[in-house]
């Protein structure tokens, strides 16, 4: 998947002469978290967050206070050092760069312009979306070998008991030696799916027994 | 005997049938009317024939191009691949001959209870051939075809212009109902159910509470997996209890799956017949409470249909008829006649035996988590009612 698949298009935008005071009105109506500073020509020259806004906002013991300074310009506090991508960048990677720089929002540049906007909340979604959990579904856990070839052993079974899959996880065990395969499963009786899979040797791992695993 | 309580029953209920193997199987609904006419707390008076929805009821739901695909794979006219797009013909919702008439049939059932308690001809009315609580807009799901509890309250809305409480104690999340009515402020949905961390459908969490206009008006609480009478009967009278005071409904529907029990072999939950005499007993307060007495039952999942779903759905009959104080032994007439066609030993006798199962191992545990999921999902009208009473402390 990639970034031009989950960026929200139009961007709210303003520009470098708009006042503080506005930047307060607009965050506050379209209830956004990050205004991106463009020029005349829509180039990403800044960035304002609401923690920006808030930092330069009197404080509620003195609302009545310096109301002067909220007439400066928005240049005035915004970021410049702004870190943009690419709508064809993969999803996973912007993931990686939101953790590595601990930014909330990815404005999305394509020559030279703005043409998109990536939040901390549409990947968020974007992962739920992933995993399948939007979908109904019941969850299997298994636990395999890790060998090549066993993800295809175990589909194979389920897709005899022609019930789709709707997403597919995979993740280490503990003992590097076996893998936790994680299936959702468009059914609601997945007793035939998982008698199949302890049939053919598989451990499930979930459903389970009082006590274990929840 | 009660003469303002009707039971919407018809032996076509069990035309609803996917095939013998499939774990919903409607004779659990012709076991419980057995169960109660060998009682003699049954009369013929009591029992209604259910009449069967219309297209244009069917409609205020579902999609017109869903209910033809339905009236074609019943008659096998739908090719397979647009049919596994309608979610017809899977593993969970097999295509059967006549499927339309036999769903129509389930929604009419709940629609002719509705229209019996908002008629003023009952005060309360039992349709255990509905509950059909996972059926969406377009498409069938978890055995499933036509919501007729979705139906029901739109028509509800639409017919009697009243608020509607509903209220889900099925072991799976009540997804079809919350979704039809997400962003709608006059319909409170209330889910209590297993989790749905590995448990179908997987949604049901405690932030599903509504959207744009309903925000705040859909309740779910997911509890976790083992949970027992105690916790579960706590968290569902303190939701139950809150929600009503907090929406002041005209009316209350309930979904009365009986598929939490320790026996239910699709979830995970460890009820016992104690929760089911008083799931419908607190409901039937309520109603009296806050809506004249307007409440109207649906049946739901039920998958152990000999040992538990007999006995827990009669027991919303006796509730209604206020003639639940029975315990002993089950009449002896309905066991001998279907002991022998029943694949296990039916229980001799109205309430488990103590102890049913042996103890869970992480019982507190999952007692405090319950508790404190309890307090998430109430949170929002806790707070509110904080203020209310902060303000304004006379009123109490």
């Amino acid at each position: 998947m990639i970034v031009e698949q989950i960026m929200k298009t139009p961007v709210i935008t303003m520009q470098p002469t708009n006042t503080i005071a506005e930047a307060i009105q607009l965050v506050r109506q379209r209830r956004i978290r990050h205004i991106p500073i463009v020029d005349e020509e829509n180039r990403v020259v800044g960035i304002v967050t609401d923690r920006d806004i808030r930092d330069a906002s009197p404080s509620i013991f003195q609302i009545h206070e310096h109301l002067e300074d909220l007439q400066k310009p928005i240049s005035a506090i915004m970021k410049t050092d702004v870190i943009v991508g690419h709508p064809l960048d993969f999803v996973e990677e912007v993931a990686a760069l939101f953790y590595e720089h601990k930014i909330s929002c990815l404005p999305i540049v394509k020559d030279g312009k703005l043409v998109g906007i990536v939040t901390e909340t549409d990947l968020l979604y974007t992962l739920i979306q992933l995993t399948g959990a939007h979908q109904p579904g019941s969850q299997i856990e298994i636990k395999v070998p890790n060998e090549s070839g066993m993800l295809s052993k175990a589909s194979a079974i389920i897709a005899k008991r022609n019930a789709n899959i709707s997403s597919v996880l995979l993740y280490p065990d503990e003992d590097e030696n076996y893998q936790i395969l994680v299936f959702r499963v468009q059914t609601m009786n997945p007793i035939g799916i998982i008698n199949d899979l302890k049939n053919a040797g598989y451990t499930v791992l979930w459903p389970n027994l009082p006590g274990g695993s929840s | 005997m009660k003469k303002d309580c009707v039971f919407i029953y018809s032996e076509d209920f069990l035309q609803y049938k996917f095939h013998d193997a499939h774990p919903f199987n409607q004779l659990r609904v012709k076991l419980t009317y057995d169960l109660l006419r060998a009682m003699n707390a049954l009369e013929d008076e009591q029992i209604i024939k259910p009449r069967i929805a219309t297209d244009e009821e069917l409609a205020l739901i579902h999609d017109q191009t869903y209910i033809e695909a339905v009236k074609a794979a019943g008659k096998g006219q739908l090719p397979e691949h647009t049919a596994l797009n309608y979610g017809l013909g899977t593993e969970d919702t097999p295509i059967f001959p006549n499927m339309h008439e036999a769903s129509a049939l389930l929604v009419g059932s709940t629609l002719t209870a509705v229209d019996y308690v908002l008629s003023g001809k009952a005060k309360h009315a039992l349709s255990l051939g509905g509950g059909l609580h996972h059926g969406f807009r377009g498409k069938a799901s978890g055995f499933c075809v036509y919501n007729d509890s979705a139906v029901a309250i739109k028509y509800i809305q639409e017919k009697y212009g009243l608020r509607v409480l509903y209220v889900d104690t099925d072991a799976h999340h009540g997804d079809g109902v919350q979704w039809a009515f997400y962003d709608d402020p006059n319909v409170c949905t209330f889910s209590i159910h297993e989790t749905g961390r590995y448990l179908f459908p997987g949604t049901g969490n405690i932030n599903e509470r509504g959207h744009g206009a309903g925000y705040g008006y859909s309740f779910n609480i997911p509890v976790d997996a083992f949970t027992e009478d105690e916790s579960w009967l706590d968290a569902y009278t303190q939701a139950f209890r809150e929600i009503a005071d907090f929406f002041r409904p005209d009316v209350i529907l309930t979904q009365n799956g009986a598929d939490a029990h320790y026996y239910d072999p699709l979830t995970h939950l460890s009820l016992t017949m104690k929760a089911y005499r008083e799931i419908p007993k607190l409901a039937h307060q309520i109603a009296h409470e806050y809506c004249d007495g307007r409440w109207i039952a649906v049946g739901g999942g039920g998958y152990d249909i000999w040992r538990v779903v007999p006995r827990a759905w009669a027991l919303i009959w006796l509730e209604m008829t206020e003639q639940s104080n029975i315990s002993g032994d089950l009449p002896e007439s309905w066991l001998k006649k279907w002991q022998a066609l029943s694949p296990v030993p039916l229980p001799r006798e109205w309430d488990d035996p103590e102890p049913l199962y042996p103890p869970i191992p992480r019982k507190a545990e999952i007692t405090e988590k319950n508790g404190q999921t309890v307090e998430k999902a109430l949170y929002l009208i806790r707070s509110q009612r904080q203020q209310t009473t902060d303000t304004n402390p006379t009123i109490l």
